[in-house]
């Protein structure tokens, strides 16, 4: 634990030391202003430091430090079996946390070759998409509250308390759920679960009306987000940019259609796009997205198949408990599963799925012991933001603020 | 179990760096010594369309000093909707490697976070600092010799012994 | 009763100094926004408009430390942030307190490794440990409340 006389941060005190090469030539001199949009702030959505180099109110280089929020989770799933290391998982991308564990669950399934029963696939499916739309409203809520327009926060918390109450009568805990679990799910859904969704979905698309027309069509909020922050194409895929950002700049690139997982291949639904790459045309993307995770999960739920939610895998997966009291090897497996936890065979591999915010990768790897050798997410905020500087340049210090809303970027995502 | 399409790439690329091939459920992994990855990266990119970085990661295999770090890394074609991911073996505990930089812009925070996390140097890297630990922190984080950090938890056997020892912050 | 009524008339209460304070003071605390992780948008839940926290008094966060009285650290305190957040409560001027947000700010929650702070107490001194990961915005607001009872508590002889 450092004391505050010792420590200072780069550029706090003004000076350049080790940051030379990044900033213009006129900051050297002295004749542009070198401003930090610290840690804490308002409008960063998390802790975010940004050192500006201002001409007047035009910034001329931004530079992003991130690691405020580092967790040391890749080092620490390391020292935990893969069930205990899943609940660190939730905890990532904290908006997206059933995403997160569908990821996980995915790259055990395909290391160790476990299949995973139809009616548990549709029911991830469906939860999946709900957890889309909850983290969608949070992002349109803030970054509606960025540009002053303070009541679409209050509407899309609203509606977000809907979601967190199926997730609640569905797992017990409204965020941190960690309901998917390798080889199926945690347990079977309640019977109030499908009244409780098809209740939401029927009042749902009259809402993202309302939200719409609070916006799309406001003059304030087209004068701020309209040709601000273009991206090209070709700038996205050098960049390594991915989800809405690559979508709104004209490619149609949806991994849950190009390698689609756990089920997408038989619902029908359609990839928003747009052609202009600016901030508006993020906006567009995403609240049409809303619109098509609703209609997924309509298909998902009226498909919905009767069946088990777990595989019969004993090897990987835990026995339910109704079976510990008549069956012998079900009272090993449970003993084993849970004491030294399950050993996948060697190997290595990467699976990629579409997150809110983008492709969201695990590269596993494993050498044949109960806990992970390595992990690796590939998160796509961390990405998104090394475009911050890129599209900051020449724009207002305002400006930047809708930027952040835009790339949307989580930081727990980014720092891990 | 490879796909045919993928397949037809990985063979010339084979032949033309005398590559070693890694596969396990479907997925395909070439094994290139440092020297040849940029060259391989922009032969992918340019002649078989692979135009997005996905990930470049380490993996250390501690006490192995030979190699001790492999750098993987993936890349993505949406034209083909292909991926193919590679392999670099790295020696010693300093290892180097030349920059991914200037074929794609995005490997600059990779290759960042794995200077932080594993030390291991790029070679041309325009930025080379730390990202996400503390500018002046020492050591390098996910090596398997760096400890985890882990501190005892404080139970009700133990709560007074360890609130001697725990900081706590005054006024 | 007939002296206080009599003065009730003419627009005079009479109470302890300290309880007129610790009124005051309990009735208007303002939060700072040191939202870091999940934690905070649980707290933005709590501040919308289902779970309201204005109606305890804690209608604006405000984003500068030195306009508020209440630091609710919601969400992980890396070793990166720890100085900043020193910073911050050494910024706020006194009457001040803290809440510790769910389990991360309390005792380091499912993370003990070298990148968090075990216990935002190593850093700053805290009033009130709120459970939960995260806490629901009930938990929260029951936090809050045990704030405002402790609070009330203060004597003026201990500070004055």
């Amino acid at each position: 634990m450092t004391t505050m006389q010792e420590f200072e941060f780069p550029l706090m005190d003004g000076t350049l030391d080790g940051m030379t090469h990044l900033v213009s030539e006129r900051a050297i001199e002295g004749d542009t202003v070198l401003l930090n949009m610290g840690p804490q702030h308002p409008s960063t959505h998390g802790v975010l430091r940004l050192l500006l180099e201002l001409d007047g109110e035009t910034v001329i280089t931004c530079i992003p430090d991130v690691g405020f929020l580092h967790t040391g989770v890749e080092k620490n799933m390391e020292a935990k079996t893969y069930i205990k290391a899943e609940v660190m998982s939730d905890r990532l991308d904290y908006l997206n946390n059933l995403g997160n564990n569908l990821v996980y669950c995915l790259a055990i399934e395909k290391l160790t070759g476990l299949d995973v029963p139809v009616r548990a696939q549709a029911i991830r499916v469906i939860l999946v998409e709900l957890q889309r739309i909850s983290s969608h409203l949070v992002w349109l809520g803030t970054h509606a509250l960025d540009l002053a327009a303070m009541s679409v926060f209050l509407y899309c918390f609203r509606e977000r308390e809907i979601i967190l109450d199926i997730f609640e009568m569905v797992s017990g805990q409204r965020m941190m759920t960690t309901y998917i679990r390798p080889g199926g799910l945690w347990r079977d859904v309640p019977d109030e679960f499908e009244q409780a969704v098809r209740q939401f979905l029927e009042a749902f698309p009259e809402r993202i009306d309302q939200y719409e027309s609070l916006l799309t069509k406001n003059p304030l909020f087209l004068q701020r987000t309209k040709g601000l922050g273009v991206m090209t194409q070709e700038d996205a895929l050098r960049w390594g940019v991915t989800g809405p950002m690559l979508r709104a700049s004209g490619l149609a690139h949806d991994l849950r259609i190009a390698q689609p997982y756990s089920g997408y291949e038989q619902y029908d639904f359609d990839i928003p796009t747009h052609t202009d790459g600016d901030t508006y045309a993020r906006y567009v993307v995403r609240m049409e997205e809303m619109r098509q995770s609703i209609k997924i999960v309509q298909q998902a739920l009226d498909k919905l198949p009767y069946g088990p939610v777990r595989s019969n895998n004993r090897k990987y997966v835990p026995p339910p408990r109704s079976e510990l009291s008549t069956s012998m090897e079900a009272v090993i497996h449970h003993f084993k599963l849970w004491t030294e936890g399950f050993t996948p065979p060697k190997g290595s591999v990467y699976v990629g799925v579409e997150s809110p915010r983008g492709e969201l990768g695990v590269y596993l790897e494993s050498d044949g012991g109960p806990k992970p050798y390595r992990i690796h997410w590939r998160t796509p905020s961390f990405m998104n933001l090394q475009t911050l500087p890129m599209l900051a340049k020449g724009n207002l210090v305002a400006d930047l603020v809708a930027l952040i809303g835009t790339a949307d970027i989580v930081l727990g995502d980014v720092d891990r | 179990m490879m796909d045919e399409k993928l397949q037809s790439i990985v063979d010339p690329i084979k032949e033309r760096f005398s590559a070693l091939v890694y596969v396990y459920a479907d997925e395909a992994s070439l094994i290139i010594p440092p020297e040849m990855i940029v060259e391989a990266c922009r032969v992918l990119r340019d002649e078989h369309h692979f135009e997005l970085l996905v990930e470049e990661t380490a993996v250390d295999y501690w006490p192995e000093l030979k190699p001790r770090f492999h750098i993987v890394i993936r890349l993505r074609s949406l034209k083909h909707n292909l991926i193919i991911g590679m392999r670099v073996p790295l020696d010693g505990n300093f290892p180097s490697m030349p920059t991914l930089e200037n074929v794609y812009p995005n490997a600059n925070w990779f290759e960042r976070e794995l200077w932080d996390m594993f030390g291991i140097r790029f070679l041309g890297h325009s930025d080379l600092r730390r990202i996400l630990m503390p500018h002046d922190w020492e050591g390098h984080p996910l090596r398997k010799d760096f400890p985890l950090g882990y501190e005892e938890p404080q139970y009700s056997f133990n709560f007074d012994e360890i609130d001697l020892r725990k900081p706590y912050a005054k006024e | 009763m007939g002296i206080e009524q009599k003065l009730g008339n003419m627009g005079i209460v009479t109470a302890r100094l300290e309880d007129v304070i610790n009124w005051s003071r309990t009735n208007a605390m303002w939060p700072m926004l040191f939202g870091l992780a999940c934690c905070a948008i649980e707290m933005m839940s709590s501040q919308a408009a289902n779970y309201d926290m204005s109606r305890f008094g804690m209608e604006l966060m405000r984003a500068s430390p030195r306009q508020s009285d209440l630091m609710i650290v919601a969400g992980r305190v890396s070793r990166k942030m720890a100085p900043v957040l020193r910073r911050l409560y050494d910024q706020m001027p006194e009457p001040k307190w803290v809440i510790a947000m769910g389990d991360c700010a309390s005792c380091g929650g499912v993370f003990n490794n070298y990148a968090i702070v075990q216990g935002v107490d190593e850093v700053v001194p805290v009033d009130v440990y709120v459970a939960g990961c995260p806490p629901r915005p009930e938990a929260l607001i029951h936090g809050i409340l045990t704030l405002h009872e402790k609070v009330r508590g203060e004597h003026l002889k201990d500070y004055a």
